[in-house]
């Protein structure tokens, strides 16, 4: 779509543009481009001398067992944390859009964890499940479970997934609501006359009416789960025990700052850099086309 | 409401409570031992469910900082409360000043390589810090903008989403207005702070609302930026009170930081509802 009516300027839209594009150009294109060019660079322990080397810092990268290992455990995080996140949160809209009372109070109550920064939820949830002192640690061990999520790697990957859903939920909620609310009420009522009670409404009627808002609500989960959960395994497990819940972006962060390995980090943010994109280019062709009734 | 079946509305009641209820429980939580003191923490597993008797010892603690039982010594949270709403605040307005007039660029003039442009400020919107860090933390450091103000917010102050808000926003403004403004003799600029701006109100509160908590929740970037303590933000402050080991934290006073962190961008959501949802709609889409 364009504008019919325009102004006339040959300075004004570049000032208008500038600080954009200076911030941009700064910032992004910038790191982004030195990512790429340090990925094909390595560089001796004192950062004496670099050589060019290559693909080499790539190939080391997928031969190396923990690369492969952190993305195994970002591809589990992040399926666990969107299906888990999907499922209660289309409960709770689905019950919330059958609720005339009270509806606008259990949506405040809802959403309001969307507010809390991802390290904070992290802290909360790791004060929960603490070996020693947690109060649902206790609970668990009164009723025979040993939690301990700073020796059990299974225990530390349940504890950021449901950290993370816990932050999820008020977003999947808002779309899965919304979405619900747009669906046709003479549809819903055409299929109770047809005698379709509730839960047969929602499988034939409204489910397969929201898969725009599920298709779409998967593809923001898994990216929140790839890129916006830092704070969270860095606050609960930092990453451990071992590098049981070591996702993408921690590594990249650790083997930058903590390992100074930098032309595997910047290998690494290489690879991140095209798993973003993959992801929105998909997003942007698949999902947008798809949001219409019809 | 299609037919009434008092049994799934209880059903519907009850399972949204419990929902509430365990959405609610961790703050909860958080807030009961930050009215305790911390040997009461430790010492007694699980600890009391219900709030102690040092509410006001805790956060008087917590916001003025000073030493505790154990003899650590906490930082002061007042500070990074403001360090943080200084950065939350510049983001957000940064964001929307920056994208409204490139936005107002790019729908309202035809310029060379506009294509160009507006393809380079899309891209952005695939690269977040977290895939970016060290080289972007270089490029900060080479600039001599660690620590401080401009480093915690220049480089998270460009956002491809609120120039597409916008851009979108513009092309529905009617060209009548356009050209009425032209006859009027008003040039862009006067268009623009008399026409846009006014029309942008709603558009300019939920992006608000959704910037100034990425602002306030930012974690990683700070990690990174800031070295002196002045200059933390009150997410990552809590971060750096953990002393090690279950036992040896402060956990009362790192629980009311918690709170203390939560409250402020709660509270836009919460107060500011309408236009959150609003937001998060427009953005996402």
């Amino acid at each position: 779509m364009e504008k019919r009516v325009r102004f006339k300027s040959a300075w004004l839209p570049w000032a208008l543009i500038a600080p954009q594009m200076v911030i941009v150009l700064v910032f992004f294109f910038w790191p982004a481009g030195q990512a790429i060019y340090q990925s094909f660079l390595r560089e001796d322990a004192f950062g004496t001398s670099t050589e060019f080397v290559g693909i080499d810092n790539f190939v080391e990268l997928f031969n190396d067992a923990s690369y492969l290992a952190s993305f195994k455990t970002t591809l589990i995080f992040s399926v666990l944390v969107a299906v888990l996140g999907l499922v209660i949160s289309l409960m709770l809209a689905v019950m919330a859009d059958r609720v005339i009372k009270g509806a606008t109070g259990y949506k405040t109550l809802l959403i309001w964890p969307y507010a809390v920064a991802p390290a904070v939820a992290g802290v909360l949830w790791l004060f929960m499940f603490a070996p020693s002192i947690g109060v649902v640690a206790w609970a668990l061990r009164r009723v025979g479970f040993d939690w301990n999520h700073l020796l059990n790697g299974t225990h530390a990957m349940a504890l950021i997934v449901m950290a993370a859903v816990w932050k999820q939920i008020s977003y999947n909620f808002l779309f899965f609501l919304a979405g619900l609310q747009s669906v046709p009420k003479s549809l819903i009522e055409a299929a109770a006359i047809d005698g379709a009670g509730p839960w047969r409404r929602f499988w034939t009627v409204q489910f397969p009416l929201l898969s725009p808002t599920t298709f779409f609500l998967l593809v923001m989960n898994v990216i929140y789960a790839f890129f916006d959960t830092f704070g969270i395994v860095d606050a609960a497990t930092h990453g451990g025990p071992g590098k049981d819940t070591a996702i993408l972006v921690y590594k990249v962060y650790f083997d930058a700052f903590k390992g100074l390995d930098l032309g595997g980090s910047a290998a690494q943010s290489v690879v991140l850099m095209v798993i973003v994109i993959a992801l929105t280019v998909f997003q942007f062709r698949y999902v947008e086309k798809k949001v219409n009734y019809s | 409401m299609i037919e009434n079946r008092p049994g799934t509305t209880a059903i519907a009641h009850t399972v949204l409570l419990l929902g509430v209820l365990a959405v609610g429980f961790p703050v909860y939580l958080a807030f009961v031992a930050s009215t305790q003191t911390s040997a009461e923490i430790v010492q007694n597993v699980p600890m009391s469910l219900l709030p102690g008797s040092h509410l006001l010892d805790t956060y008087r603690l917590a916001l003025f900082g000073g030493e505790t039982s154990y003899g650590s010594r906490i930082p002061p949270a007042g500070r990074m409360l403001w360090v943080s709403f200084v950065t939350a605040i510049v983001i957000a307005v940064g964001k929307i000043a920056i994208s409204m007039l490139s936005a107002f660029a790019i729908v309202y003039f035809r310029f060379p390589f506009r294509g160009l442009v507006f393809w380079m400020i899309f891209i952005t919107l695939m690269l977040p810090v977290e895939v970016r860090i060290l080289p972007t933390y270089k490029v900060v450091a080479d600039l001599n903008m660690l620590n401080s103000y401009t480093g915690l917010t220049l480089p998270l102050i460009a956002s491809a989403t609120a120039t597409f808000l916008f851009r979108q926003f513009f092309l529905t403004v009617p060209d009548e207005l356009t050209e009425a403004a032209r006859i009027d003799g008003a040039g862009p600029l006067r268009f623009f702070k008399d026409v846009l701006l006014p029309l942008s109100k709603t558009s300019m509160a939920a992006l608000f609302v959704i910037q100034f908590i990425y602002g306030w929740n930012q974690y990683l970037w700070p990690l990174l930026m800031t070295t002196t303590e002045d200059m933390y933000p009150i997410v990552m402050g809590i971060k750096r009170m953990f002393a090690g080991g279950d036992a040896a934290n402060e956990w009362n006073v790192i629980m009311a930081t918690a709170i203390l962190a939560m409250i402020p961008p709660a509270l836009v959501v919460v107060l500011m509802q309408k236009w959150f949802v609003k937001g998060l709609v427009d953005t996402e889409k």
